[in-house]
């Protein structure tokens, strides 16, 4: 095994156009989408499986998997048509959607993103643990440094793309500001069960200071009554009670002789875009970007969005011969999605102050709408009439 | 053994308080995350304090989902 490795390494050219790290959703599209414009891609994965651990709830918009892979029952553990939003005081509303979207198998899923990575023409390392970043005399990021087969080397590149998820180191040896405050880290632990009887199209969320303050529990299923089960919470409130413990709990109360079929921790970073995203020689995408969705803290989707639009803008540059063609990277996200999450985030912080009570009050109003006329849209402007201060935050991002 | 004996962790602004249980870490990078200090080395299953760089702002510790982080006033020893 060890021999094989070598030789793959040993074939491996001596410099790349790109390199990417990382090769998550927001990797493996940056890899395919510069490696389609004929450049040369190296992907480089510090795990010893591409997909693998699964650190994620897996659920999916359907729409945000078809902008950049067709739907194929191999990863798709559910089919989610409804939603249901749990009050503290157990009052449930549920909206119904049509096709709405997935719960994911991601080990499989995140296999199928790289595929299409490699048949764009990028190569693909797993088990390279980048360590460091190469610079040129000028301060331009020219490449990494990486641990493979228990050997540092090091590898030349024009641009450098880090999806090196929620941790994003790389993007601070580049000298831009990726740390993340931990009151917009959710901190994340998440186990799948068996014999989990719930509705197999639907995803529930619970809300409420018993179960995730300042932030949401969910039962996720995957078929067969299997199920994501987990929470996150602020650091803010990580500081008194784990989020392991809010899923002990839970479970306790709710399950407590499901059997566990893994468990797993995780960060979901919360928060708006980074300001920076891109510098020369450098692009930030997904989690490292810090480009998951602030309120839902779905990052798949808008993770291959961001890694989409780098991917494209690296290889333009290269072909172009202009490497400071990446620094429109930073617009060009912002356009598409950054604005975006910039009202969604207002919008987070306005729920994280809602109380018990405020929750309650909601799901009350919006049970008074009937089921078929109950749209996301409707339930959110009753939300928001229960909630004029929120009102008028949204209002001003939208006027600014 | 006298404290005068006892050899502690450093870290940037003394005695290295912060304590990480790898055999009871998954290995998540919550901490990488949060840390102001980029002071935490996470590898696939490896994970460590860079002793100088740390100066025990204990973010890491309420960042940690499953509790494997502690803050030891006392010091780390080595």
């Amino acid at each position: 095994m060890t021999q094989i490795k070598q030789k793959i390494a040993d074939k491996m050219k001596q410099e790349y156009d790109i390199i990417v790290v990382g090769a998550g959703p927001a990797g493996s599209m940056a890899a395919r989408f510069a490696a389609e414009q004929g450049v040369s891609v190296l992907m480089l994965e510090k795990d010893r499986d591409v997909g693998y651990p699964v650190r994620c709830g897996e659920a999916i918009s359907k729409a945000g998997v078809e902008e950049f892979i067709p739907s194929d029952d191999k990863w798709i553990a559910a089919r989610i048509s409804k939603f249901s939003f749990n009050a503290p005081d157990g009052t449930e509303v549920i909206i119904e959607f049509g096709d709405a979207g997935y719960v994911l198998e991601r080990r499989i899923f995140d296999y199928e993103l790289a595929r299409t990575a490699a048949e764009a023409g990028a190569e693909i390392l797993t088990r390279a643990y980048v360590n460091g970043l190469l610079f040129d005399s000028d301060g331009k990021v020219s490449g990494v440094k990486y641990e493979f087969n228990g050997e540092q080397k090091e590898l030349k590149a024009k641009i450098v793309i880090a999806a090196d998820g929620v941790e994003s180191r790389v993007g601070r040896w580049a000298g831009l500001k990726t740390h993340i405050d931990f009151r917009d880290m959710e901190s994340a632990v998440q186990i799948t069960a068996a014999n989990i009887p719930v509705d197999q199209n639907t995803l529930y969320f619970y809300f409420g200071k018993d179960v995730a303050p300042n932030g949401y529990f969910w039962i996720f299923p995957k078929g067969h009554n299997k199920a994501n089960i987990g929470l996150g919470v602020s650091g803010i409130i990580g500081k008194k009670k784990s989020a392991q413990s809010f899923l002990d709990d839970f479970m306790n109360k709710h399950y407590p002789n499901a059997p566990v079929l893994t468990k797993i921790a995780g960060g979901v970073p919360c928060s708006i875009t980074l300001e920076k995203i891109s510098a020369p020689g450098i692009m930030l995408v997904g989690d490292a970007a810090r480009q998951v969705n602030p309120l839902s803290g779905g990052g798949i989707a808008s993770g291959m969005i961001g890694g989409s639009i780098a991917g494209r803008i690296a290889g333009e540059a290269i072909k172009m011969n202009k490497l400071e063609h990446i620094l429109t990277y930073d617009k060009a996200w912002h356009d598409r999605l950054g604005k975006r999450h910039e009202i969604f985030n207002r919008i987070k912080e306005g729920i994280y102050n809602f109380s018990d009570e405020k929750f309650n009050s909601i799901a009350h109003s919006i049970l008074k709408i009937p089921v078929e006329k109950r749209t996301l849209g409707k339930v959110f402007t009753t939300a928001l009439m229960n909630n004029p201060s929120l009102l008028v935050d949204i209002a001003k991002v939208f006027v600014i | 053994m006298s404290d005068t004996e006892i050899k502690y962790r450093m870290a940037k602004t003394g005695k290295l308080m912060i304590e990480i249980l790898p055999d009871k870490c998954d290995f998540c990078g919550c901490c990488v995350g949060v840390c102001p200090e980029d002071a935490i080395e996470l590898k696939e299953a490896e994970i460590f304090i860079i002793d100088p760089r740390c100066t025990n702002c204990a973010k890491c510790v309420w960042s940690c989902p499953i509790e494997v982080i502690k803050f030891n006033k006392n010091g780390v020893e080595i």
